[in-house]
């Protein structure tokens, strides 16, 4: 099943991600992560592995995609 | 090797090729585009690069790019374009990367005229540009010069890491003499900062960036540090006739060679006189003259402007005796009789 | 290039250890900013094409001035709006390398204009990467070349207008119109579909740079939420709405195919081929002293040449000099230089001495020769006493009025005429000094004209112009 993940401490909290997902699967989330932004949140269920959260977001190691995970 | 009957200006390019110079940036500006023409002509045919940048502004930073690639870089230019240089410059210097420039004087704030004046001293010795900066300045006074100090600029350029001013005035580089070249060199400076272009120097950076004040402070103790080395190390000057000398003339580029001439006939008239010719004009040679001022009654500094590096020489002997001016401006350049004029007034 | 993961590219750094302070994790960039978006897709492609260690990266001045922190190549900080010139340099020091310009749109559209502009028209084998972003993020949301009319800035706080700034620069239709580019598209950062579209031009950007195919820019359209008063999202729809109307977006030229590949040749000389090719290898003859044998008058000679531009004045002066030299004698020769130069008047200074020469400057000269009138007019008064003057009375219709010198007469240009070329005045001119004088002799003459006439078949003519000065002297006598 695919998955995404979001690294908390490097999410500056843009919401780009929550708006390119089509699967709508990543939600913003209320506890403050250390840079002080309100970091995304794999829901958990439903990443199609597209990868178009990856692109979008602009920080280098806030989001992993996995397309096919073991 | 044999004499060459040359223009320093193409002395200087000749200098360079054999110093191992592989990039040369410039653009037009009378009385320097002899060397972009000789530059030119030359490069090209040992396989070296020769690029006429869009403007100065471009030139010297096509230089800043080819340095940092660890090879030797340079540009020639005049007071107009020297100017448009300094933001360049003040980064290489920043940056420590050694550039060569070669600058040939003009006349005149803006536009002014293409004869030789020596109105730049302050803006080059001085700095130029903005910052704690120095950049070393040599001023040749005769073609073979032109030659010798343009290769010996590459190698304090490397040697320091900082951008180095060939500093003279039309009349030097126009003038033709005979020149013995040097022989070619092999060049093996090892250059670990430097872009390669490669794993090897992949994590090197050329840089001028200190954004936490005290990093920036660090880094420019450490400029500081190496200005004093070339205070230390690399002072050069030349000495006519000071042994017994009660009236010591002082001048660089063209004029030193005025009063040379000028010495040689007040001493036929029985006067004490000689000359200290500056040839690195920073660093300065403070001491040198701070010693000759031990024996010597009074100075006659002779300088094609404005009176410029007269205050060096001042501050240099702490004002304890008399230092006369005297100046031409516009391109208009004394004759020895003038100076022996002069001489006689003040004696 | 299929992944199964999709994670921080490898063109970055691991740890970002040039970033000062504590985070050496995360970009300096604000929330949102496109900035980040496009260091991702370019740090992916040095990945994937394997260039990253031969990349050498350049940080403009503008937000993007860190870009040093984040990518694991060679990097380097220009001076603002300076890249593509600092580009030039480094890509002619070295071809091998892969050399990419990222800038912002007040350093390469405003600060840079020209840099751009002849980069892109010499061809450079560089890639651009130009973030417009319709303002100046860095130093507080000021007004970009790229502002859009009406829009609020710092510095158009009641909207850019037409009157006032004029519209807003296209830069990618203003390299068009140039033929040296190679590839030049403007994409924007917005949704997916544009994303993977500028992924996919910052790919064939520096894949036309590793295939040596000359320029290529990508102009991406970028966020800048802070400057912009926005949401990132929001950014994003105004980039769709507004700026996407006025920068149209598509391939604005492509010879990617065209195109040949081009690298400079490479060339190891050797020291020796080095000093041949600077004619450095040259043995001119030499020959021996003459001062001791001529008269006292002539020794050390001060020489003043002077006559209209075009009359070989300053070549007369050059042949003195080179020939004195292979007596080996201390030589200098200076061309008269300043406002006369384009004046149609000329004048040199020659010195040749046995001893050392201080002022290379002729004033009181002890030879002077005139080739016209006014040379004659303005120099006669300052030969010394004993002088000698040599005056072309083809152009000169009075004799000299100073007594206290010897007068020489020689009808040059008439002279030169007969020979066949107006040209060779000046030789006629050196023969007569020679032979007055004895200093130079014909022979060291001649082994002075063949290093000094580059255009070998004139050698003959002027030759023949010198035994003729020469003769003309002797019959005097
Ligand atoms: C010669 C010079 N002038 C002005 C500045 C100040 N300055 C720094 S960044 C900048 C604007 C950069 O804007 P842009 O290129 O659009 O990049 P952005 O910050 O928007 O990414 C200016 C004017 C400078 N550093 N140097
Ligand atoms: S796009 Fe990246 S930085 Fe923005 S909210 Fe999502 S994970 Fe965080
Ligand atoms: S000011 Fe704008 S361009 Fe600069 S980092 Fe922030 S969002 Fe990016």
């Amino acid at each position: 099943m695919p998955r995404m993940e979001v690294f908390i401490d490097h999410c500056k909290g843009c919401e780009l991600c929550v708006d390119v997902c089509p699967a709508g699967v990543i939600e913003m989330v209320e506890e403050i992560n250390k840079l002080g932004y309100h970091p995304a949140k794999y829901k958990g269920e439903g990443c199609t592995g597209c990868g178009f959260c990856f692109y979008a977001c602009p920080e280098p190691d806030a989001i992993t995609v996995y397309k096919k995970e073991d | 090797m044999t004499k060459e009957l040359i223009k320093g200006n193409e002395a200087v390019v000749k200098g360079a090729l054999l110093a191992g110079c592989k990039t040369f940036f410039g653009y037009p500006i009378t009385p320097a585009s002899e060397i972009a023409h000789a530059a030119a002509k030359f490069f090209p045919i040992l396989g070296r690069t020769f690029l006429q940048g869009e403007s100065e502004v471009a030139s010297i930073n096509m230089c800043y790019g080819a340095a940092s690639t660890g090879v030797r870089a340079m540009t020639a230019s005049s007071g107009p374009g020297i100017s448009l240089k300094q933001e360049g410059i003040s980064y290489a210097a920043g940056s420590e990367l050694p550039i060569v420039i070669i600058y040939i004087m003009r006349g005149g704030p803006g536009l002014g005229n293409i004869a030789p004046e020596q109105g730049d001293y302050n803006q080059v010795v001085k700095g130029g540009g903005h910052g704690n900066y120095k950049t070393m300045v040599l001023a040749p006074n005769c073609a073979q010069e032109m030659c010798d100090l343009t290769i010996h600029a590459f190698d304090v350029a490397d040697k320091y890491r900082n951008p180095v001013y060939v500093f003279t005035d039309g009349f030097i580089g126009q003038m033709m003499e005979p020149v013995e070249f040097p022989k070619a060199r092999e060049l093996n400076i090892k250059k670990d900062w430097a872009l390669l272009g490669n794993r090897e120097t992949r994590d090197n950076l050329v840089n001028s960036i200190y954004l936490d004040p005290h990093e920036l402070e660090d880094h420019e103790i450490h400029l500081q540090e190496k200005y004093r080395e070339m205070e230390e190390n690399e002072v050069m000057f030349e000495e006519y006739k000071l042994d017994d000398a009660e009236l010591v003339t002082m001048g660089f580029g063209i004029v030193s060679r005025i009063l040379k001439t000028t010495v040689d006939k007040a001493r036929k008239k029985g006067m004490k006189v000689g000359l200290l010719r500056p040839i690195t004009l920073f660093p300065f040679p403070k001491k040198q003259i701070k010693d000759v001022a031990e024996k010597a009654k009074s100075f006659l500094v002779v300088e094609l402007n404005n009176g410029q590096m007269v205050e060096d020489v001042k501050a240099s002997i702490f004002y304890s005796k008399p230092v006369h001016f005297y100046g031409r401006m516009g391109g208009v350049v004394p004759s020895v009789n003038e100076l022996l004029d002069k001489l006689e007034e003040i004696y | 290039m299929a992944k199964d993961i999709l994670e921080k590219p490898k063109g970055f750094h691991d740890v970002y250890f040039y970033k000062p302070g504590d985070d050496k994790e995360n970009t300096h960039y604000c929330p949102g900013c496109g900035h980040g978006t496009a260091h991702k897709l370019i740090a992916e492609a040095l990945e994937d094409f394997g260039v990253a260690d031969r990349t050498i990266m350049i940080s403009p001045v503008g937000c993007s001035v860190f870009v040093y922190y984040y990518f694991a190549t060679g990097n380097i900080q220009a001076a603002h709006g300076r890249a593509p010139a600092v580009g030039t340099g480094l890509k002619r020091a070295n071809p091998d390398s892969i050399v990419i310009s990222y800038q912002g749109d007040g350093d390469l559209g405003a600060i840079g204009g020209n840099n751009i502009l002849q980069a892109a028209n010499r061809g450079e084998n560089i890639t651009v990467f130009f973030i417009n972003n319709a303002i100046y993020g860095m130093t507080g949301g000021q007004m970009a070349p790229t502002t859009l009319l009406g829009q609020k800035t710092m510095t158009t706080p009641y909207g850019r207008s037409i009157q006032n700034e004029g519209y807003p620069i296209k830069i990618c239709e203003l390299l068009a119109s140039l033929e040296s580019p190679t590839y030049l598209e403007r994409v924007a950062i917005t949704d997916t579909k544009h994303i993977m579209k500028a992924r996919l031009a910052i790919r064939k950007a520096i894949k036309t740079q590793i295939d040596n195919k000359g320029f290529s820019l990508v102009e991406i359209l970028s966020p800048c939420p802070t400057g912009w008063r926005m949401t990132p999202v929001d950014a994003k729809k105004w980039i769709t709405e507004k700026m996407m109307d006025y920068f149209k977006l598509g391939v604005f030229k492509d010879l990617t195919k065209e195109r040949k590949p081009y690298s400079p040749p490479k060339m190891n000389l050797n020291l020796d081929e080095v000093e041949e090719k600077l004619g450095l290898k040259e043995k001119p003859p030499t020959f021996p002293s003459t001062m001791s044998d001529i008269k006292e008058q002539y020794r050390n000679p001060r020489i003043k040449v002077a006559g209209f531009g075009g009359q070989g004045v300053l070549m007369l002066g050059n042949l003195l000099a080179e020939t004195g030299m292979l007596h080996d004698y201390n030589v200098s020769w200076l061309p008269s230089y300043g406002p006369e130069m384009r004046g149609g008047t000329a004048n040199c200074q020659v010195h040749i001495d046995e001893g050392q020469i201080g002022s290379p400057v002729v004033t009181d000269s002890t030879v002077l020769v005139a080739m016209n009138k006014p040379s004659l007019d303005k120099f006669e008064p300052d030969v010394v006493p004993g002088g000698l003057i040599l005056y072309n009375t083809s152009m000169i219709d009075r004799k000299p009025e100073r007594t206290d010198v010897e007068a020489i007469p020689v009808p040059a240009t008439e002279m030169a005429d007969e020979i066949g070329s107006l040209r060779v005045a000046n030789m006629i001119m050196i023969g007569a000094y020679l032979q007055k004088t004895g200093i130079l002799t014909k022979d060291s003459i001649f082994a002075a004209l063949d290093i000094a006439i580059k255009h070998k078949q004139f050698i003959p003519m002027n030759r023949q112009a010198i035994e003729a000065g020469i003769e003309h002297v002797k019959n005097m006598d």
